[in-house]
This record gives structure tokens, C-alpha cells and sequence, in this order.
């Protein structure tokens, strides 16, 4: 229950973040997209990229003031299976022009059919992934 | 300014991340793993992000321009072809593979450098060849 409450609170956290990336500078925060532009061909308005990249990558010390310690997670994956994972996923999200923040917090708050297809075949993709790796 | 703000909507997402747990690939293939011992944070996650990012676009609305830049940027693609569907195809089996998509990669930098370091170098890689494939398919 309390894991649900955080992922709840943590969820309004990153529509906040939404809302005010497109009250601020008109933009859909899809994170893949945000990304990819900022490998070449440079986007021109690379600059607020940068800085909501950053942004991103910095906030787990935002945590260790907070909490005295960085948050714990587990990867247990070999390197193999990362890199390709990666690949998949840097292919993938260009290809389909978005991710679980583009099109899946962004397009479905958005009414966006396209991102409601694209949304359940991702999902749908990494359920059976997961089926088949793990069982 | 207006990189600050981008700054700080960047640590805001960055925390809300970290509060909801999904910076854990544990957990998001938690759920994922329907089968298995099944984890609904990641749907708590989507519910709380959707219901606020609804209001607070239709609240924007398309009228006027956002604070630092000329107009607002909406996709304006409906099109569902074959190139969405791979591309989601694509990246829900890379997705199911480590339970890393790109927002919580971020996050995961600076905790786990090596692991990520390797996932980020593929993605990346990735990204460039893509959007190398689709312009010249383009051009």
C-alpha cells in the first residue's frame, strides 16, 4: 500500500513536470525525443535539452541530501543483455517517435490515438518479453 | 531563465522517478511480469502522471504561447502505420529486456555508472542509426 502511495505521489510529480515543460517552453516531455535530438543532427534548441537532461541525471542528489543516502536499485543484467536492451530501446523510441513519457504520460493526456496504439504495443511487447525471459 | 526553469522541471521529473520507484528496473519489471509476483506501481505511477498532465494541458489549452518560446509544439501526426507500430514493437522488447526506457535511465547515472554507461552508449548508438535510417528513407 505504501509503495502504491509513492508511486501515486511520484506519478503527479512527473505530470507536474509535464505541465510546466509545456506551459514554459510548449513542449511535450517525451524523454526519448528530448534525448535523440541532442545526438546528430543537433537540434538548434539544444540548450533547454541540455538542461532538463541534466536536470534528470542530477536529481538522485537531490534524494542523497534529502534522504543521506542515494536511492537503491537493482540491475542485474550482464553486459550483453544491456546493450542490446539499449539498442532496442534507442531504435525503438525513434522509430516510434516517442516512449512511456512521450506517448504514454504525454499522447494519453493528450487524447492521442496514435500514442493509445502505441502505448498498448509497447506495454503489450514487454509483458511477453518479460513471459518469455522469465518463464 | 528559461534554462533554469528547464532545469528544474528536469529534477522535478527526475525526483517524481525516484519517489514512485521506477528508477528500479526491478520494479517496473515487477509489473511487467504479469505473471509473476505482480507489482501495480508502475499503473499508480501512470495514473497519478496522467491525471495531472490531462488537466494541466487542457487547462494550457493552444491559446497564446508558452512563457519562453514563440508557440506551443504539439505532435501533429495521427498516422498509425507500420513505423509506429515497429518502433513500439522495438522498444517494448528492450524495454522487457532490462526494464530501462530512457527517463529512468537518467536517473540511474549516477547510481549505477558502469551498468548504465553500457545501456546508454547502446541507446544512444541506437538513436543515431535510426534517425540516420528514417532521413535517408526521407531524402
Amino acid at each position: 500500500m505504501h509503495d502504491y502511495l509513492l508511486a501515486l505521489i511520484g506519478g503527479t510529480m512527473i505530470g507536474a513536470a509535464a505541465v510546466l515543460l509545456m506551459a514554459s517552453h510548449g513542449r511535450i516531455m517525451g524523454v526519448s525525443g528530448i534525448i535523440s535530438r541532442l545526438m546528430p543532427p543537433v537540434a538548434n534548441d539544444w540548450h533547454w535539452r541540455i538542461a532538463f537532461v541534466i536536470g534528470v541525471i542530477v536529481a538522485p542528489l537531490i534524494a542523497l541530501l534529502i534522504n543521506g543516502k542515494l536511492p537503491s536499485i537493482q540491475i542485474t543484467h550482464s553486459p550483453v543483455v544491456l546493450a542490446i536492451g539499449g539498442l532496442l530501446v534507442g531504435t525503438g523510441t525513434v522509430i516510434g517517435n516517442g516512449c512511456t513519457s512521450g506517448h504514454g504520460v504525454c499522447g494519453l493526456s493528450r487524447f492521442s490515438v496514435r500514442s493509445l496504439v502505441a502505448t498498448m504495443i509497447f506495454m503489450l511487447a514487454a509483458v511477453i518479453t518479460v513471459y518469455i525471459v522469465r518463464h | 531563465m528559461n534554462l533554469l526553469s528547464a532545469l528544474f522541471i528536469g529534477l522535478l521529473f527526475g525526483l517524481g522517478l525516484i519517489v514512485s520507484g521506477m528508477t528500479n528496473p526491478e520494479k517496473v519489471l515487477g509489473f511487467l511480469d504479469i505473471l509473476g509476483d505482480w507489482d501495480a506501481s508502475l499503473a499508480f505511477v501512470m495514473v497519478g502522471a496522467i491525471a495531472v498532465t490531462a488537466a494541466g494541458y487542457r487547462w494550457i489549452g493552444r491559446a497564446g504561447k508558452p512563457w519562453f518560446d514563440l508557440k506551443y509544439q504539439m505532435p501533429n501526426n495521427v498516422v498509425i502505420d507500420k513505423q509506429l507500430i515497429s518502433g513500439a514493437i522495438l522498444f517494448g522488447v528492450g524495454w522487457g529486456l532490462v526494464g530501462l526506457c530512457p527517463g529512468p535511465a537518467l536517473t540511474a547515472i549516477i547510481i549505477e555508472p558502469w551498468a548504465l554507461l553500457v545501456f546508454s552508449a547502446a541507446m544512444l548508438s541506437g538513436m543515431v542509426i535510426a534517425r540516420a535510417v528514417l532521413s535517408m528513407r526521407q531524402g
